[in-house]
């Protein structure tokens, strides 16, 4: 493997609140174009990992490289580097006093300094990306979940982002909007998007991850494809996991 | 006796004394959201040092009365800072400001802690500063959400304005006492000036109602949607 496909070098990342010591020590690389996706119980610091990242949350120890330069410890440069890093959160945070489109262009007016005009039309592209154009004038309050999901997902694009981390993208989502979400994520990782995804969507897992990581207890317990990971003997904390799921999925 | 005639000999004293306390009131919600909302953007985002000083001057300038605040200024504070040439005009604007600045801080403060805090998260992870994540993002709805609130402090200084008659501002309630020792009529005179004052006061308030409905953005704070 070339050394310069590596887009996201994350070094040994540990973070405590408190006493609780939620991530471990994790390390991975990225390379561009993938698709990583992070599943496990809740609580073993799968969303702590992507906001340490991109520093919404500073780790305590480790170090996080893009494109072969240091995000930890970037002083204010760390507003460059979250352009760079986009992020898709559970509640999809969209500003709730802007229309779809004014929220895909307000970062390029405030952060890139783009002009009205371009910033307009490169919304629109975005929106048109996740099917959203005809919702452009529209209000968070006037979408449903699925909608204002892939509006902030646009948000994130209109950045030119060179990874993407989604954060439980479609957990406050029916399954018949989750279904519109995911469509768009696949997209997305058909077109080269790289992508660090946590969630609980074992299909999607299997259909799109190059590489599931199974987190637990503030470590990487199992890594692998996700044909090693469910049918490889050695592998078992996962399917454990993901039978728990299942199981209850059918309660 | 017909009070009719008297107010219309003394319409263009009448005139001047609802312009002179709509003017008090105006200075003061003009001072008061130009000092209430930096002191509530440093209660909430500022350091320790800066949340105290606010703190202090919230609790002093809330913890008198408006009568007593004035005369502290009027004879005390403005001639010690030597501006004791200031109108009484000035003065009276400038305190009910300060007061009113106390008060109208906490309406923005809570307007501010009352915006999602996953919007400041979503700001900052595009890359916004604080800054202006504060500007772009936080203020918008904050004012929004504040502006039901902040509505009312107009009937609050434009009632607390009256006072000023005490330090000697012609406004209204000075003008109509003019008129009472002047005509000897004191009852219907004092009942216009309560009329004027009840049509400042509501006047005033539905055009503010009016303009919490043109901002108001669908589903979003109180506004109707």
């Amino acid at each position: 493997m070339n050394n310069n496909d590596i887009v996201l070098r994350v070094e040994d990342i540990h973070k405590s609140f408190g006493d609780n010591e939620v991530l471990r020590g994790v390390s991975f690389d990225v390379r561009r174009g993938e698709t990583k996706v992070f599943i496990g119980p809740s609580g073993t610091g799968k969303s702590t990992l992507l906001r340490c990242i991109n520093q919404l949350t500073p780790p305590d120890r480790g170090r996080v490289w893009l494109d072969g330069e240091e995000v930890t410890n970037s002083g204010a440069r760390i507003n460059y580097f979250r352009q760079k890093i986009g992020m898709v959160f559970q509640n999809f945070f969209l500003f709730d006093h802007l229309t779809a489109v004014k929220n895909v262009e307000l970062a390029l007016l405030k952060v890139r300094g783009m002009g009205k005009a371009e910033a307009r039309e490169k919304a629109l592209t975005e929106l048109r990306q996740v099917g959203m154009e005809d919702w452009a004038d529209h209000y968070p309050a006037e979408l449903s979940g699925g909608q204002a999901q892939r509006v902030s997902i646009a948000r994130a694009l209109a950045m030119d982002p060179d990874v993407i981390l989604f954060d439980e993208p479609t957990s406050a989502l029916d399954p018949e909007l989750t279904r519109e979400v995911l469509e768009v994520m696949k997209k997305l990782a058909r077109n080269g998007m790289t992508m660090l995804v946590v969630t609980h969507e074992m299909g999607f897992a299997c259909s799109v991850a190059n590489e599931v990581l199974f987190m637990e207890n503030g470590v990487v317990a199992e890594q692998g494809s996700p044909d090693l990971l469910l049918h490889d003997p050695r592998f078992t904390r996962m399917k454990d996991f993901i039978g728990r799921i299942d199981s209850r999925m059918d309660d | 006796m017909d009070i009719l005639p008297i107010l219309i000999d003394w319409l263009p004293y009448l005139l001047s004394g609802i312009a002179s306390t709509l003017g008090l009131v105006l200075a003061a919600l003009g001072l008061g959201v130009l000092l209430g909302l930096p002191m509530a953007l440093g209660q909430v985002y500022g350091a320790r040092p800066v949340r105290w000083v606010v703190g202090i001057y919230v609790w002093f300038f809330r913890g008198l009365p408006i009568l007593v605040l004035l005369f502290l200024f009027w004879f005390g504070i403005f001639p010690a800072l030597g501006l004791g040439e200031l109108s009484a005009f000035i003065v009276g604007a400038v305190v009910l400001g300060l007061r009113g600045a106390a008060y109208q801080s906490q309406i923005f403060r809570g307007a501010i802690q009352s915006v999602g805090e996953g919007q400041m998260i979503a700001a900052r992870s595009l890359g916004m500063s604080r800054l202006t994540a504060i500007r772009s993002v936080i203020l918008p709805q904050a004012m929004r959400i504040a502006l039901p609130g902040w509505s009312n402090e107009y009937p609050n200084i434009l009632t607390d304005s009256a006072v000023c008659y005490a330090i000697g501002v012609v406004e209204l309630l000075t003008i109509t006492s003019r008129m009472v020792t002047q005509t000897h009529i004191t009852m219907p005179i004092y009942l216009a000036a309560a009329g004027i004052f009840i049509v400042l006061n509501y006047g005033g308030l539905k055009l503010l109602h009016r303009l919490e409905k043109r901002i108001a953005i669908p589903g979003f704070g109180t506004g109707a949607m």
